[in-house]
C-alpha cells in the first residue's frame, strides 16, 4: 500500500536492489581498480553489474559508463558528442519537450539549435524531426518517452533517419527504462537508476562503439576516461539488480500499472469538472498520467494531496519556488496551472488509486471555492 | 483596427491561476462579441490564457506576452 505517486522522480528501492546493496556493502567497498584481493573482488562485482545493465540495453559492457546521476550522464553525452566533432557550426536538433538536463547541456555546448515542436498530445512528428537532420546536423537528441506527460516518442524512426544521414542520435531513456521495452539501436543513451527502482546516485551513459565521443572535462582514469571519479560500487550493484528485476517483471507490471493509470484517465473527467488529462491516450508510458485542473494552483493541489497521504509532482509555477511553468506543458499548449503528475510503481495497489480518486474531487472543489472560481 | 475593450483586468503581480480566474469573472459580465483586455505579468499567463480560451471556446484576439506589461485581448464568443 502506497500513496507515493512520484516514481518518475524516484521510485522506491526495489527489494532486489536492497538485497544487492547488503551484499555490496560487505564485498564491494574496495576500489575496483586496485589489484589486491579486495580490489579484485570489487572488480568482479562491478563487471557483473555492467554486464547486467548492458544486457538489458542491448549493448556491450564497454559501451556502458556509470555516472553520478542521469543529469551528469545527459551533460556528458551531449558535450562529449560535440567535443568529438570539429565541424562548425555545430547544430543540435532537439524536441521542445526534452528533459531540462539535455536542453541545458545543448545550450552550454552550442549556439545553434533546432527545436522540433510537439502536438497537443506531446508527440514529436517523426517526419518533421527527420527533415531537420538533413542540413548538416551534428547531433540529435530525442527522449524515448516524455517525463512529464508520458507520451512515447518515435525514437526508432529518428534513429533510422539519423543513420541514413550520418547524424548520431542521443536517446534519453530516463523516463522509460525498466517500464517499456528498451530503446532500439541507439547511438548514445542516457538513463537514471532511481527511476527504475535503483538507488539515487547512479546514472548510465551509453556510447555505442564507433560513435565519436570525447570527454568534455579533464581526463580521469576511472570508467575508461569517460566519467570522472570512482564509481559508487554498492549503488551500482543495487542499480543493476533493480534493472534486471524490473526488466523481468516488466510484462506483468506494465499491464497492471497501465490498467491503474487508465482508470485515472477515464474516471478523472467524470469526477472533476474542467480537468484536462494530458499526453497520448495509448502511445504512452504505462505507469504515468498527468492532468491539469482549471482555476487551481498546482502547488496548493500537491500540498493538499500530501495532507491526504499522496505524493505527486507538479509542472505548475504557481509558487515562488518555480516562477516559470513547465516547458513541456507550454510546448503542448496545455493548461500549465493546476498540474499534477502521477507516476506509479510496484507497491501501488488498486485500492491506493481508488482512494486517490475518492479524495481528489473534494480537494479541487475546495480550492476552487477558496479562489471564488467554483462557478466560472 | 484596434478595438476598444469593454473592460480591462489588471492582474499584474498576481500569480497563476489568478489572472485566468479574474479574466473568467470579468468576461462573464460583458456582452457576447465584446473584448476584454487582460494585463498579466505572470510567466504562465501566455500559456494559460490561450488554454483557457480553447477550453471555454472564447477567442484570443491578440497576445503580447513581451509587452510591458504583457497584454492579452480576449473576445467573448458565448
Amino acid at each position: 500500500v502506497s500513496g507515493y505517486f512520484d516514481a518518475a522522480t524516484a521510485a522506491p528501492l526495489h527489494p532486489a536492489a536492497r538485497a544487492a546493496l547488503e551484499v555490496a556493502l560487505e564485498d564491494g567497498w574496495a576500489d575496483p581498480d586496485r589489484s589486491y584481493r579486495e580490489g579484485r573482488r570489487a572488480r568482479l562485482l562491478l563487471d557483473g553489474s555492467r554486464e547486467a545493465i548492458a544486457a538489458v540495453l542491448g549493448a556491450r559492457p564497454d559501451e556502458v559508463t556509470f555516472t553520478p546521476s542521469g543529469t551528469v550522464a545527459a551533460h556528458l553525452a551531449v558535450l562529449g558528442a560535440l567535443a568529438a566533432r570539429r565541424q562548425r557550426p555545430r547544430r543540435v536538433v532537439t524536441s521542445a519537450v526534452e528533459h531540462s538536463s539535455v536542453l541545458a547541456a545543448v545550450a552550454a555546448g552550442t549556439d545553434e539549435t533546432t527545436t522540433v515542436g510537439v502536438d497537443a498530445l506531446g508527440s514529436v512528428d517523426a517526419e518533421a524531426y527527420a527533415a531537420e537532420l538533413g542540413a548538416g546536423a551534428t547531433l540529435a537528441c530525442l527522449q524515448s518517452a516524455n517525463h512529464e506527460v508520458g507520451t512515447l516518442q518515435p525514437v526508432a524512426e529518428v534513429l533510422a533517419a539519423g543513420r541514413e544521414r550520418g547524424v548520431p542520435v542521443l536517446v534519453d531513456a530516463a523516463a522509460s527504462l525498466g517500464r517499456t521495452a528498451p530503446p532500439p539501436d541507439w547511438d548514445l543513451l542516457v538513463a537514471s537508476a532511481r527511476k527504475w527502482g535503483g538507488p539515487p546516485g547512479v546514472g548510465v551513459l551509453g556510447i555505442r562503439t564507433g560513435v565519436r565521443w570525447r570527454s568534455p572535462g579533464p581526463e580521469d582514469a576511472h570508467e575508461s576516461g569517460r566519467a570522472a571519479g570512482v564509481v559508487p560500487l554498492p549503488l551500482v550493484l543495487a542499480a543493476a539488480a533493480a534493472l534486471e528485476a524490473a526488466d523481468a517483471e516488466r510484462s506483468s507490471e506494465t499491464a497492471r500499472l497501465r490498467d491503474l493509470t487508465e482508470r485515472i484517465r477515464t474516471r478523472l473527467p467524470e469526477l472533476v469538472p474542467d480537468v484536462e488529462v494530458l499526453g497520448h491516450p495509448t502511445s504512452r508510458l504505462p505507469h504515468l498520467v498527468a492532468f491539469s485542473c482549471l482555476y487551481v494552483a498546482g502547488e496548493a493541489l500537491a500540498v493538499e494531496l500530501d495532507r491526504e497521504g499522496f505524493s505527486v509532482s507538479s509542472g505548475s509555477s504557481c509558487s515562488a519556488s518555480s516562477l516559470t511553468p513547465s516547458h513541456v506543458l507550454v510546448a503542448m499548449g496545455a493548461l500549465t496551472h493546476g498540474n499534477v503528475r502521477v507516476s506509479l510503481h510496484r507497491d501501488v495497489t488498486e485500492a491506493d488509486v481508488d482512494r486517490f480518486l475518492a479524495v481528489l474531487p473534494g480537494i479541487v472543489d475546495e480550492l476552487r471555492r477558496t479562489a471564488g472560481a467554483e462557478s466560472l | 483596427v484596434t478595438e476598444e475593450p469593454a473592460a480591462t483586468v489588471d492582474a499584474t503581480g498576481r500569480l497563476c491561476p489568478l489572472p485566468v480566474i479574474e479574466l473568467a469573472r470579468v468576461i462573464a459580465g460583458v456582452r457576447v462579441g465584446s473584448v476584454v483586455e487582460l494585463l498579466a505579468d505572470d510567466p504562465a499567463a501566455a500559456a494559460d490564457v490561450a488554454a483557457w480560451c480553447r477550453m471555454r471556446d472564447q477567442e484570443l484576439v491578440t497576445a503580447e506576452p513581451t509587452a510591458d506589461p504583457p497584454r492579452y485581448l480576449v473576445r467573448r464568443l458565448r
